[in-house]
């Protein structure tokens, strides 16, 4: 499996090659030894450190990264300014992200260990996502977005690590509180309501959401952040007035940020009407759609399409980069393998045998399966566009870093639930009630 | 706490699912509907990978071409005397799209069109080479243009000349012009700027008052008045009419006066009212033969629908529901009355025909890269607008205007000319618009041209004439040069 996924990964770096300059790049070797030894190094670890692990976590993340980085380096032959090689940074990162996997296989070896964290990573988590907000906007702003931390040449969005911290913490929590939240309470309607104390975290929860979105801008990170905390929260209860409630509270919130924030209600314009826009404010969404038009069925090929016609085509719009140059068939492929992981992740959740394991399985998978489908919503024109990266896959540090720790802790808990049962101990009894033979 | 984790799941994979039907709607069911968006750079930057085809006049000139680039754009589409020929090819710009038959005849000169589809087409498929676009030959001769783009001088206004046997568009000029090489460069901050001028400019120099503006017809609506009453059997040319000094419109206080103030004489003949072209006279027989006649020969003529040459005209209009005063002045082309250039040169050039009006064309022949001729325009009737009789009159009517009425400025030496002038009011306090229309020679004619002047008139019919008529007897002396 990983083989192959090295082998589609190069083959398409070849194919790049072969279009933009009739001649399969030089590089080619250096790039397939370091893609295959980042993943060969990641497999080693699985096997030596959680060697029941999901099989098909590590090839579907290692196929998404490497396309990722062909995608990244068929934008920089096209980009404006090519001194910068995007796609060797990206090499890099991913190196990171895969130190960073092994690491968490080597440092977690139970993840019911990181429960003791619960909230120590809220706390941690909460500050990541402060940081920006605080810090004056020459530091955390990029393209209007307050949610970066920017230092000597570095950026970092802490929003993609605290993303992972915060599954954990409300992970912890809810192990912790389930019961309250989920017994208390009165029946109304056919619906069990909660307590009106135990509605604190929900509301704690909507207010970072709405915190992001209004002090960060960061309407895509909010709807995540509250899209995997009430899907866990209805995990932990069972109860689909939780459910009811964030939803509600999510769509206020939304309502009166439409309303008071113009940065809101542009979105929302655009959105509804990318056509009157489109040398202005539009100008994004429109030319991806354009992008997705061109592509057709089968895609312009790898090299043959104008994805740079696009801004940010490499982050937040790689999508749209698929969707032209791999066409409907390559996007549609690529969410599939989106969907194996996620599935695989909830998977892991269904058979770990703990709570705390349980929730934080589903909440990661949650998280991915929430995180792709608002930035792909979003560059589609299904929902209002926000700047999010696509997992593995788009260009950016913090992203690919996080989501390789993330995969780290889905492998680490399918390990656990895969793992057969520890054999009973011996019965030190059975000796000596044995027939003892004539 | 398994049941709810299976919900999580299958409420992600409903969150997948959806975002395949929609990544299905926007590539496949919608993709067409987004390629072909106007807006779209995306398409022209595809096309700019291919040599895009020629327009050539028909004499042979090429006056669009792409040269190679060393850009980023494979080709630069550059035009030969730009100005003069922008209202035929219009321009051909990355940011803004195309007009005119650069937009009309795209998928030929991109190379996208089906009827391309030849052997070369499927070796270039098989090798992978891009293919090249066809050309477009027009039916413009650039010598008539040129005149015509001369006489105008910079004025505002349209010259627009056919041949009235086929139908074929000769000259086809706007002014002011705009040079369309401005927009189709590869630098899309001048580009912009240069439109943005354009735009501004008060000139309007980008508008193409050929073919899709329209003007009040003035007096030149007189012949399609005449034509309703020589249809009706009761009338002709020698009939006599009333001619009024002035002629009181019903239900209000005003009166229609002739030019000036001037007296018809109390009564002319239909001949003598078109010569001097008499308001009152005309006035009144409109309301004689009523509305629902003139509709019919207007209608007859081309008005109330388009022509598509191919570029589509803006429709000339005649009223409905007319009051009885309001009758009148339509008869005379004014009230609501609206033509274009180009139908005022189709009533010119269907009286000319005999009565039969041809389906006007600008592009004679589509050639592919191959030179193979894929389609070349047979000349079609498009309505008979008048009876052959009836179109003798005209004729013989028009005849007059020039040797001895208000049209006397087209008159040349050894040819009978037959043309009608118009002086448009438009707007109160502005000059109005000076109109020719006229064919020759008057026997076979090879000809039909209107000319409009925007505010070019005076406040006498006859100036109307003086400013028009000469730029038609320039383009009609070019034309009848080059007979053998």
């Amino acid at each position: 499996m990983l083989v192959f996924a090295v082998i589609i990964a190069l083959a398409a770096y070849a194919d790049v090659g072969l279009t933009r300059s009739q001649h399969v790049p030089p590089d080619i070797l250096t790039y397939g030894l370091g893609l295959g030894a980042l993943v060969l190094l990641a497999h080693i670890a699985i096997r030596r450190f959680a060697a029941y692990a999901d099989p098909l976590l590590l090839p579907c993340a290692a196929l998404l990264n490497g396309l990722g980085l062909v995608l990244i380096h068929r934008l920089d032959l096209v980009a404006p300014k090519a001194a910068r090689s995007d796609a060797t940074l990206q090499l890099a990162w991913s190196a990171i992200g895969v130190v960073g996997f092994i690491a968490v296989l080597v440092i977690v070896r139970d993840h019911r260990r990181l429960q003791r964290f619960t909230y120590t990573s809220m706390l941690l988590g909460l500050i990541l996502l402060a940081i920006p907000s605080v810090l004056p906007a020459r530091f955390s702003e990029v393209n209007g977005a307050r949610n970066w931390i920017r230092f000597a040449g570095f950026s970092i969005q802490p929003g993609e690590f605290a993303k992972v911290l915060l599954v954990i913490f409300v992970a912890g929590f809810l192990v912790a509180k389930r019961d309250a939240l989920a017994l208390a309470g009165r029946r109304f309607a056919g619906i069990d309501l909660p307590r009106g104390r135990d509605l604190g975290p929900v509301v704690l929860a909507w207010l970072v959401s709405v915190a992001l979105l209004v002090r960060g801008r960061d309407l895509g990170m909010s709807m995540l952040f509250f899209g995997f905390f009430i899907l866990m929260l209805y995990i932990a209860t069972e109860r689909l007035s939780w459910l009811l409630i964030g939803t509600l509270l999510f769509a206020g919130g939304t309502y009166v940020a439409y309303h008071l924030f113009g940065h809101v209600r542009e979105r929302f314009e655009i959105w509804l009407h990318p056509f009157a826009h489109a040398q202005g404010s539009g100008y994004q969404l429109v030319q991806a759609l354009y992008g997705f038009a061109t592509g057709g069925l089968m895609g312009t090929g790898l090299g043959n399409g104008r994805p740079d016609l696009v801004p940010f085509a490499n982050s937040d719009f790689i999508m749209a980069t698929v969707g032209e140059e791999l066409g409907l068939t390559g996007l549609m492929a690529i969410l599939l393998v989106y969907v194996v992981i996620v599935s695989r992740g909830l998977r892991a959740s269904l058979s770990v045998r703990d709570s705390f394991g349980k929730l934080l399985a589903a909440g990661l998978s949650v998280c991915l399966a929430v995180q792709v489908f608002v930035v792909v919503g979003g560059v589609m024109r299904l929902i209002p566009l926000t700047g999010i990266t696509t997992p593995f896959l788009s260009y950016g540090g913090s992203s690919l870093v996080s989501n390789w720790i993330l995969l780290a802790l889905l492998v680490r808990i399918s390990d656990a639930g895969r793992r057969p049962a520890p054999a009973p101990p011996p019965r030190p009894d059975d000796a000596m009630t044995q027939v003892i033979p004539l | 706490m398994n049941k709810p984790i299976r919900r999580v799941a299958i409420a992600c994979l409903l969150l997948f699912a959806i975002l395949l039907v929609n990544d299905n709607v926007v590539q496949y069911a919608n993709a067409k509907t987004l390629r072909d968006k106007p807006g779209n750079t995306r398409l022209l930057f595809q096309q700019y990978d291919r040599k895009r085809g020629d327009i050539v006049t028909a004499t042979g000139v090429t006056i669009a071409s792409s040269v190679p680039t060393n850009d980023t754009l494979k080709y630069l589409r550059t035009y030969a005397n730009g100005p003069l020929f922008a209202p035929v090819t219009g321009f051909y710009s990355i940011i803004y799209g195309g007009s005119q038959v650069e937009s009309a005849d795209n998928s030929i000169l991109a190379g996208t069109d089906d009827r391309l589809f030849g052997v070369q087409q499927l070796s270039n498929l098989i090798t992978g080479r891009t293919p090249e676009g066809g050309n477009v030959v027009l039916t413009i001769d650039p010598v008539l243009q040129q005149v015509a783009y001369t006489a105008l001088a910079g004025r505002k206004g349209a010259v627009v000349a056919v041949d009235p046997s086929t139908g074929a568009i000769l000259a086809m000029v706007t002014s002011p012009s705009y040079d369309p090489n401005v927009l189709s460069s590869h630098n899309q901050a001048s580009i912009t700027q240069d439109w943005e001028k354009l735009i501004a400019d008060p000139t309007n120099p980008m508008l193409d008052r050929a073919l899709s503006q329209t003007y009040p017809p003035g007096s030149t609506f007189k012949l399609i008045t005449a034509a309703a009453a020589l249809s009706t059997g009761q009338y002709t040319p020698t009939t006599v009419i009333p001619a009024p000094t002035t002629l009181p419109l019903p239900q209000s206080t005003s009166v229609l006066h002739n030019f000036a103030g001037e007296s018809c004489g109390g009564q002319a003949t239909l001949i003598q009212a078109l010569t001097i072209s008499c308001n009152t006279a005309f006035g009144q027989l409109g309301l004689t033969i009523g509305q629902t006649a003139l509709q019919a020969q207007a209608d007859a003529f081309g008005f109330d629908s388009t022509y598509s040459v191919p570029m589509k005209s803006a429709q000339s209009v005649f009223p409905t529901d007319l009051s009885d005063a309001n009758t009148i002045q339509s008869a005379i082309g004014q009230y609501d009355v609206r033509a274009t250039p180009l139908q005022m040169a189709m009533v010119a050039a269907a009286i000319a025909n005999g009565g039969v009006e041809m389906k006007p064309y600008l592009v004679d022949e589509l050639v592919g890269p191959d030179l193979r001729i894929i389609d070349q325009t047979k000349p079609t009737e498009l309505r008979r607008a008048v009876s052959t009789q009836v179109a003798a009159d005209l004729t013989q009517m028009m005849e007059s205007v020039v040797q001895h009425g208000t049209g006397t400025s087209a008159q040349i030496k050894g040819v009978t000319v037959a043309g009608k002038t118009g002086t448009a009011q438009n707007a109160v306090g502005a000059a109005p618009h000076a109109w020719f229309v006229a064919f020759a020679p008057a026997v076979q004619p090879t000809i039909a041209i209107a000319v409009l002047v925007e505010n070019g008139g005076g406040n006498n019919d006859a100036t109307g004439g003086a400013v028009a008529a000469p730029i038609a007897k320039a383009v009609i002396q070019a034309e009848l040069k080059k007979q053998p």
